[in-house]
């Protein structure tokens, strides 16, 4: 009892701190996206009237920006394409993604940590960098043209910059220890037992494979899918420097309508959606690990 | 069936090669005396002698420090917290709402949290620079650190806590003369994380400052804009060498625990 009375005034600093710069932000969002473009593109101007003004405020409200949205085919394609590349993207992570755990929970116990902390290290050093270091790999006459022109395997540069092959590489290079690690943590608790008994009663090693150990990893492999899908979908850096100018995902697009076009509304409108896409998978997750956690 | 075999071999070989050779690439052409990047003349280390030479380079690598040094630090006083909170709370509604609240800023697009935040400093008429960035990369690393801080918690040996009790000691004193000081490591290795995760960041930054405060990755942004560059590769070299041992000293700290791995 006591102890989580503590547990509260603990809270209290975080949680204020988060509902200030989290959640507070979103409202603001929401409240830009709903209003008119005019009256909130001078990008400076305070927009805040007090509370006095919420019945002015909900009469104001204007659902111009989404209409233009929905309107415009422009959006609801980078919206589509946005969760084509990063679907992709998850899908081939988890085929790299998933051998390499599996790799990992097979080698010699001493080796395990060290192997983790090579397949982290990546996400720590800057994201940015390690997209730039595939600009100079894939563009016209760099390093993969060269090596491939030097073992004969193509004649003509493959021209991969600037196309959505690059964005895909680029994207699962960038999110794949996402996919690893939650994939490593739930195979290593995995019991070795099930599987040399179902190797005794004669199962073989793709059966063995198929009925236990993939189902056994589905929590890991839910929570990989999800750590790669649901940034990759809103991703501006990877499309912005991999992905030339036809390559149109919806982050890209929320950054060139806010920082370009200075359209305030519609890049909040753009968000907005974009957040809503995103909470219906993130909702089902959290039911499904809430579960979880209460069965324990 | 027993035992690391081949194909596993192979592929941890394909991963770590896919992971690593690009990186290996970008830092082999650092050194390289030809302007073109991808034609090797030499060795040479004039790139870096010229990073030196570049005023505006220095003045946002300088900023990017502060920015992380004071961000970390706010992200894990508030992580450790969020952590021992996590840790102490009875299993239930509020403590699963409580653990949604602190990971959400961690799978969030960054264009949404970068959006959100600079209009709310706007709202707030607030002036954009070092400060709000600061305060936006807080907002984004502190689940990072209760993430490590909680993992450390969470395989405490107890008794020592309630023997402290048993012999008097208030909540308070168990919790900084126990709780605490067991956690440290953890706590220091959050806080360097947090640090490399503010040194990294370029999309909630670019949204989060003004005018006079732009930050390293926003440099290096818009110089990789304008193409590959032998400087641009010797900044990131730079860089990675820098978070590269951060993130080796943070987790020989937490070797023991293994806690990083989850």
């Amino acid at each position: 009892m006591k102890g989580d009375r503590r547990a509260r005034l603990a809270a209290l600093a975080p949680l204020l701190w988060l509902a200030i710069f989290f959640v507070l932000p979103f409202l603001m969002v929401l409240r830009i996206s709903l209003s008119d473009a005019a009256r909130a593109v001078p990008p400076y101007a305070p927009h805040w009237e007090g509370f006095g003004q919420i019945g002015a405020f909900f009469a104001g409200l204007d659902f111009e920006a989404f209409g233009t949205l929905w309107g415009d085919g422009l959006y609801l394609d980078a919206f589509l394409t946005a969760t084509r590349i990063a679907g992709t993207a998850t899908l081939i992570a988890l085929l790299i993604g998933f051998p390499l755990a599996y790799a990992i929970t097979r080698a010699p116990k001493r080796w395990q940590n060290l192997l983790v902390l090579l397949i982290i290290l990546p996400f720590w050093t800057s994201f940015l960098i390690r997209v730039y270091a595939w600009m100079a790999i894939l563009r016209p006459e760099g390093v993969l043209d060269r090596v491939l022109m030097g073992i004969g395997l193509t004649s003509e540069p493959l021209r991969l910059l600037n196309t959505e092959t690059a964005v895909l590489i680029g994207m699962v290079y960038s999110y794949l220890p996402f996919m690893v690690l939650p994939i490593y943590a739930v195979l290593e608790k995995m019991d070795r037992s099930l599987i040399e008994a179902a190797a005794d009663l004669g199962a073989r090693p793709l059966t063995r494979f198929l009925t236990i150990t993939v189902p056994l990893a589905r929590p890991g492999i839910f929570a990989g899918c999800f750590l790669v899908f649901v940034p990759g979908i809103g991703e501006f850096v990877i499309p912005d420097l991999l992905g030339g100018s036809e390559t149109l995902m919806i982050g890209r697009v929320l950054w060139t309508e806010f920082f370009s076009n200075r359209d305030w509304p519609l890049a909040s409108a753009v968000a907005v959606s974009l957040l809503a896409f995103i909470i219906l998978p993130m909702m089902i997750m959290r039911g499904v690990l809430g579960r979880r956690e209460a069965a324990r | 069936m027993k035992g690391f075999r081949l194909v596993h071999a192979l592929a941890l070989i394909g991963g770590l090669l896919f992971l690593y050779v690009p990186i290996g690439i970008l830092i082999l052409y650092s050194f390289n005396a030809s302007r073109l990047v991808t034609v090797w003349g030499g060795f040479s280390t004039q790139w870096y002698a010229s990073l030196l030479q570049n005023q505006a380079l220095k003045d946002a690598a300088l900023l990017s420090l502060g920015l992380a040094i004071a961000s970390a630090s706010i992200a894990t006083v508030l992580g450790t917290l969020a952590a021992l909170a996590l840790e102490r709370a009875r299993p239930g509604r509020a403590k699963l709402l409580f653990g949604g609240l602190i990971a959400a800023p961690m799978v969030m697009p960054e264009v949404i949290t970068g959006l959100s935040l600079l209009l709310l400093f706007v709202a707030l008429n607030v002036e954009r620079g070092f400060v709000t960035v600061m305060l936006a990369h807080a907002t984004l690393t502190l689940c990072f650190v209760t993430m490590i801080v909680q993992a450390r918690l969470a395989t405490l040996d107890r008794s020592l806590e309630e023997a402290a009790q048993d012999l008097g000691a208030s909540p308070w004193r168990v919790t900084m003369t126990i709780t605490l000081p067991l956690a440290l490591p953890a706590i220091i290795a959050g806080w360097l994380l947090a640090f490399t995760l503010s040194l990294d960041d370029l999309v909630i930054a670019s949204f989060a400052t003004g005018p006079g405060a732009t930050t390293l990755p926003m440099r290096i942004y818009s110089a990789v804009r304008l193409g590959v560059s032998p400087e641009i590769n010797a900044i990131s070299t730079l860089l990675i060498a820098g978070v590269a041992a951060l993130v080796v000293t943070a987790s020989l700290i937490l070797k023991r625990e293994k806690l990083i791995a989850g």
